[in-house]
This record gives C-alpha cells, sequence and structure tokens, in this order.
C-alpha cells in the first residue's frame, strides 16, 4: 500500500498543528460556533446527538496492521473502546472528546493517518473496490489512481468550500464493486482498442433525498488528463452548483437541471482551458504510485494439491464449508483467496468492533496477509492474499474472534447506518431493526437458499445506509413525532445500479420483519432455478410483493 | 483607520466599501464599488474619487474580463465564508486572464482560509471585523508543503517529486 515519504509526512503533521490551534483558539471562545463547524468537519469531527463523532479517512479502504492496532489503541485511549466502520470505508469514533481530538490526530499521524477532508463540504475521501489489485475480473488496479486522486484534492485551494459533500469512487473491474454510478463523480478504468487506460466519467450519481444514477459524459478519458478533467468538474460545480437549499445544493441537481449533455459541454468548455497543463499526468508519476500496489511476495503452490486438501476439510466439517462458500472469495493468483471477515454476527451494531478484535483483526493480517485489511463498503473486513493451504486454520481463529459468520453477501449481511441511537440528523433508529432481522433470519440453510440478496437500512432520507440501492431497502421516517418504516424494493448497486422503488404506505418496527418475512415468501414462491431476488423482482415486478404485504388479516 | 494583510505584513485599509444598494452620490476617496457601478462609471472619473470593482459570488468575470485587467484592483466579495465561489472567480481572473494587481478577499472572509486564498492568487485580505490579524498573519503560512498546482504555483509537486 501506499508509503508516505517525507512530504506526505510533513503535510499531515501541519494539519495536526493547524487543528491544535483552531481548537484552542475554539475553546478559549475567539472563533464562533458557526466558524468553528466547517473546520472541525473538514477535520471528520461532528457534534453528534450523545458526544462529538470522529470519523477518520481510511483512503480507498486499505489499512496496515499497524494502521489496524494504532485504531484498537486509539478507541481504547480515548473513546469508549469500540469503533464503527462506514459504509464509505472509513472508520468513526462515537464518544471521544473534543479537547482530545488534536491528540488524537498526532496519533493517526504516526501512523500515515488521518481525518482529513472526511466531512464538510469538501472532496472526500476516495473510495474503490475492496478486492481491487486482487480480483480476478479486473481490468487494472483502481487503486494508484485513488491515491493520484487523493493526493490531487487534499487540501485542494479552490475546492474547500464547495456548495455540498463531494464524493468520488473509482472502480477497475468488470463488475462495479465501488457503486460507481451512485457518486458525484464515479470513474470507471477502461481499455481503448490500443489497451491504453482511459476512464469512463460518470457524474451526478448520488442517494440522498433525490437518489439518481450517474449519467456518463465522458466515454474514454485518456489518464493522462484525469486530473485536469476532475478539475473541469469541479470548478462547473463550484461555480454554478445551487447554494441557496443545502437539499438542492448536490451536483446531481444541477446534472438533472442542466441536462447531463449540457452539463458535458460545459465541462468540455472549462476543460479546453486547462487540458495539458502542469497538472497533466506524466507517466513518471503513474509509475511511483503503480510500485506502492506492487504483488506481495506470492509462494508457487500445487493447487490441486491444496484444492484438495480444502475440499478435504469442507467435507469434513460443514461449518467450514459453508463460510468456505459465503465468506472466501477467488483470487487472481493461483493458491490463494480473499477471505471476508464478517463484522455482522447477530447482536452486534452492523460495523462495530472493539479495541480488542482490532488487535486480533491486526494479528490475523500479518500471520496471513501480508499485514494488510481492507475495508469494505457492505462494513465488513478482508483480508485479500490468504493462502488456500491456511484457511481452515484462519477460519478456526477467525470464528473464535466472532468473526467468522458465513453470512457474506446475505440477508443477514445488512449495511446499516448508526441511526437514532447515535446520530442526531436520523428520523429512526436502525440498528435495533438490523438486529431483529438478523434474529427472525437467523436459520443458515434458508439464508443460503435465498442467496445473495442485499438488505440496507438507513435512519433518515440522508441515505448513509444507501438504502436506495438495497434489494430491499429500509429507511426511517418521521410521522408526527413517531418513527416509522418504508419499505423498498428493487434496488442495486451493481452494474447497471438501479433505485429501489417504494412498497406502500410505512410500518411500525415491530411490523418490519413480518413485512420482510412476507416479501421473502414472495420471492420463493415466483423464484425460477437460483435465480437471485433482484432478477426475480425485475422479473414479476412489484404488484405480487404490494398484494401480499398489505392483504387484509382475515 | 481600519486594517488589513496585504502581502505578508498589516497595513491601514484605505479603500471604503461601497455597498450594492448604496443610495445617493458615491463620496469622495477610494471606493471599491460593485461591478456593474464600475463599468459605468470608469470611464468618467469624478476628482477626488479613484474606483476599483468588487466582483460578488455569483458574478462571471468572463464577459468582462477584458475592462477588469486596468482596474487600479479588484475585490472579491464573500457573503459568507461558506461561499466558495470567490476562490474559483480568483483563479480564473489570474490564470486565465493574467490579471497582475491587487487582489482583494473582502466580506466574511475568516482566519482559516488565509492559505487557501492565497494559493487562488489574493494577495490582500481585509477579514471579518474583530479578527487578530497578528494571528491571522501566521495562518498565511499554515502549510509549507502542497500537493496540487493553483495560482501560487503552476507546477504540481509530483512534477518534483
Amino acid at each position: 500500500m501506499y508509503q508516505y515519504d517525507t512530504i506526505d509526512r510533513q503535510l499531515v503533521q501541519q494539519r495536526v498543528d493547524q487543528f491544535r490551534d483552531q481548537t484552542r483558539r475554539f475553546l478559549d471562545g475567539e472563533i464562533t460556533d458557526q466558524e468553528f463547524l466547517p473546520l472541525r468537519l473538514q477535520n471528520g469531527l461532528y457534534i453528534q446527538r450523545l458526544a462529538p463523532m470522529l470519523r477518520i479517512a481510511v483512503p480507498y479502504g486499505m489499512l496496515s496492521s499497524r494502521q489496524v492496532r494504532k485504531l484498537g489503541h486509539i478507541a481504547r485511549t480515548y473513546d469508549k473502546g469500540y469503533a464503527h466502520f462506514t459504509t464509505r470505508q472509513n472508520i468513526q469514533l462515537n464518544w471521544p472528546n473534543l479537547e482530545e481530538v488534536p491528540d488524537i490526530l498526532a496519533e493517526l499521524a504516526e501512523v500515515e493517518m488521518h481525518a482529513i477532508q472526511t466531512s464538510g463540504n469538501c472532496i472526500r475521501n476516495v473510495t474503490s473496490d475492496e478486492f481491487a489489485g486482487i480480483a480476478p475480473d479486473e481490468i487494472e488496479d483502481p487503486r494508484p489512481w485513488c491515491e493520484i486522486i487523493r493526493q490531487w484534492s487534499t487540501f485542494h485551494p479552490e475546492f474547500a468550500f464547495l456548495p455540498r459533500k463531494f464524493k468520488i469512487a473509482v472502480s477497475g473491474s468488470q463488475q462495479d464493486r465501488a457503486a460507481i454510478q451512485v457518486h458525484d463523480i464515479g470513474l470507471q478504468i477502461v481499455k481503448n482498442a490500443d489497451g491504453e487506460t482511459g476512464f469512463c466519467v460518470y457524474v451526478g450519481g448520488g442517494l440522498g433525498r433525490t437518489p439518481i444514477v450517474g449519467s456518463i459524459i465522458c466515454e474514454f478519458l485518456p489518464w493522462q488528463h484525469l486530473l485536469t478533467y476532475l478539475e473541469a468538474i469541479l470548478r462547473v460545480y463550484n461555480r454554478y452548483g445551487r447554494r441557496d437549499n443545502k437539499f438542492k445544493a448536490r451536483i446531481k441537481i444541477i446534472v438533472k437541471a442542466w441536462t447531463a449533455e449540457v452539463f458535458a459541454q460545459k465541462v468540455e468548455e472549462e476543460w479546453q482551458h486547462l487540458k495539458d497543463n502542469p497538472t497533466t499526468l506524466t507517466l513518471a508519476e503513474v509509475e511511483r504510485n503503480k510500485q506502492f500496489f506492487t504483488r506481495p511476495a506470492y509462494k508457487a503452490v500445487d493447487v490441486a494439491a491444496v484444492d484438495n486438501a480444502v475440499a478435504q476439510h469442507a467435507r469434513e466439517n460443514v461449518a467450514f464449508s459453508k463460510w468456505l462458500q459465503r465468506n472466501v472469495r477467488e483470487h487472481s493468483v493461483a493458491g490463494y483467496a480473499a477471505v471476508t471477515l464478517s463484522l455482522k454476527p447477530t447482536g452486534v451494531a452492523p460495523g462495530d468492533v472493539t479495541a480488542d478484535q482490532l488487535d486480533a483483526i491486526a494479528d490475523l493480517a500479518d500471520k496471513y496477509s501480508f499485514a494488510e485489511v481492507r475495508s469494505t463498503h457492505s462494513q465488513n473486513l478482508v483480508l485479500g492474499d490468504v493462502e488456500k493451504s491456511r484457511l481452515f486454520e484462519l477460519w478456526q481463529e477467525a470464528k473464535a474472534l466472532g468473526f467468522a459468520t458465513p453470512n457474506i453477501g446475505t440477508l443477514t449481511d445488512l449495511i446499516c447506518c448508526p441511526g437514532g441511537d447515535f446520530c442526531s440528523l436520523a428520523n429512526a433508529k436502525s440498528i435495533p431493526v438490523a438486529e431483529a432481522i438478523q434474529r427472525r433470519f437467523d436459520d443458515l440453510d434458508y439464508l443460503y437458499d435465498l442467496g445473495d440478496l442485499t438488505l440496507n437500512i438507513s435512519g433518515c432520507m440522508n441515505a448513509c445506509g444507501h438504502h436506495h440501492v438495497g434489494n430491499i431497502g429500509i429507511l426511517g421516517v418521521d410521522k408526527k413525532g413517531e418513527e416509522f418504516y418504508q419499505i423498498q424494493l428493487g434496488g442495486s448497486s451493481s452494474r447497471d445500479s438501479h433505485l429501489g422503488a417504494v412498497l406502500g404506505p410505512s410500518f411500525y418496527q415491530d411490523e418490519v420483519v413480518d413485512v420482510i418475512d412476507k416479501i421473502l415468501q414472495v420471492f420463493v414462491e415466483q423464484r425460477q432455478g437460483d435465480e437471485q431476488f433482484i432478477d426475480t423482482f425485475q422479473r414479476v415486478g412489484m404488484d405480487l410483493f404490494k398484494e401480499r404485504v398489505y392483504a387484509k388479516a382475515h | 483607520m481600519p486594517r488589513l494583510i496585504k502581502g505578508n505584513v498589516i497595513v491601514d485599509n484605505e479603500w471604503q466599501l461601497i455597498p450594492a444598494d448604496l443610495s445617493g452620490d458615491l463620496p469622495q476617496g477610494k471606493l471599491l464599488v460593485p461591478l456593474a457601478k464600475w463599468l459605468e462609471l470608469k470611464d468618467a472619473p469624478v476628482e477626488g474619487q479613484t474606483l476599483a470593482p468588487w466582483i460578488d459570488s455569483e458574478e462571471e468575470v468572463e464577459p468582462v474580463a477584458a475592462e477588469l485587467l486596468s482596474a487600479p484592483l479588484i475585490a472579491v466579495h464573500f457573503p459568507t465564508f461558506m461561499d466558495g465561489r470567490g476562490f474559483s472567480t480568483a483563479r480564473l481572473l489570474r490564470e486565465r486572464f493574467g490579471y497582475q494587481g491587487e487582489l482583494r478577499a473582502v466580506g466574511y472572509v475568516i482566519q482559516d482560509q488565509l492559505f487557501f486564498l492565497k494559493r487562488c492568487g489574493f494577495d490582500a485580505f481585509d477579514l471579518r471585523e474583530g479578527t487578530d490579524l497578528e494571528a491571522a498573519l501566521a495562518s498565511l503560512n499554515d502549510f509549507t508543503v502542497t500537493y496540487q498546482a493553483a495560482t501560487d504555483n503552476p507546477e504540481p509537486l509530483f512534477r518534483k517529486r
């Protein structure tokens, strides 16, 4: 992964000093609440319902074991002993003291981490595919490009006070695992007929109150022009994005109002002024970044022998075979696999980990995966480079630690925001709903029969739980001060993103699980062969689901 | 006389900002007037008055760039410090149109924006009333390293790495 040089280190250290001074001036009353707000937000610090919340950047989800250990230390020393992985691959602390945040940032800087631009109206942490660099369907590793974008966007002087937050995601594979079409900018790595790298550029996607799938404004942007083109998009947005209404301020609103064609034209005009300027990328810079993402020292393995041994274990141990089936993925290198550590055991808020678990994860990474871990947008962790011959051993350890719930990609691997238990924006709680669903659907055989199915829960229309792109989406709504839940069906964030449609009138919290049960019954009845939920839904449509759920009880 | 930061020092602010809604005659002296007013009056100077334009955050500079180049100074107005349009306006004036004169940030500008404002080509900073200018001066140098090109440095870091 990327390693800081003296310049990167200096920059992060100077940020710590700057924020320490800002915090001191705020506590001394030299800066008003209103002025401190964007300053602390640009450092990932929110004031939440119960305490401040600090969001720490995990650039495109890559973590070293040293960093994970440091996060454990911070959670233990400055918080209540746990932390929370978010849907944008970042990690949050829910109970830090404002006075201690500069010290936390100083600790993070020691391990090349920070909280820069994890919040506020600026360019946020760039996200990507958790299987970057190891996925068999990869066109090109997106991480060097993510790092190039990270550096370009870090303290960009022109774009620190945008109309609203701005999120960029990069996908380098055939299947989009980074949900690029629901980002402000989505970049899909593509190759032209000559095998040269470029980007298909989507703009104006997003969730929140006005969910929209992004539009393509450039089919093939040659790699050299990546940053100047991004700069053109950002400049058009900074100048013309709406600032009169924060709910209309995302780039998607202006793309929709102007149409994608007009927006693309405006970007093109701006870009003609910037194209070929010194921000044009050089081969040397791309190579410099690529050298941080080279392949680790994989061993040559007798693949047949290893596969036999794994199959043998699987025959002897049903639980192991279930875990293999759901939590282990193919790797681009023979003899290796990518293993997802589930952070979704029943009864724990999705994405939550304790300080001790963070230490244990770091140990697993050291022992099994070249000292690296990846965070995923579905709030799990991935050990990317595990020797297949050691899968059984790893499974036993992960199981003892509580990370081996074999539910990845199933209904109970649900995505969930912190909701009304923590967040001051939420209309409704989301964690108890998640837990109720996990408790009801705890039969693994049933879950496996249902197959790949995403269920996403957001506590309000800000959509941190990405409910619009869940096959089943649950949205907390407020009706006259009471918490209700609206159900949506048919969302998807993989290639050809779809936004879910609303099933009908919303439900009380204690009704939600029964409604999900009815939806699943309809799916099982209508399903053809091994069809996935989303395919069945697209084939049969909403009405059958609606009739069953809202049928009058006799 | 009010003070402001110009270059790297604190100096007297000789210019008076005339708001967009001023009615009646302009006073004597050095006056920052709304862009439209300046375009109207700049070719008919009045004895005892020196005029320069201030540009509001939503105003486009492209149509009047040629005229602006002759201004003795240009002020860019920030109605609130959260309105970042002025950063783009400044870069356009400097980098696209080659404006060389004083570029002044006025309105609701805070200490913690100075470094970014400087990078975008501003060289004078009329900070929000009540700002401790001595302390604010230090923020011009909050960072000694930067990744990306801007007005202050046309070469991004990667070309020197």
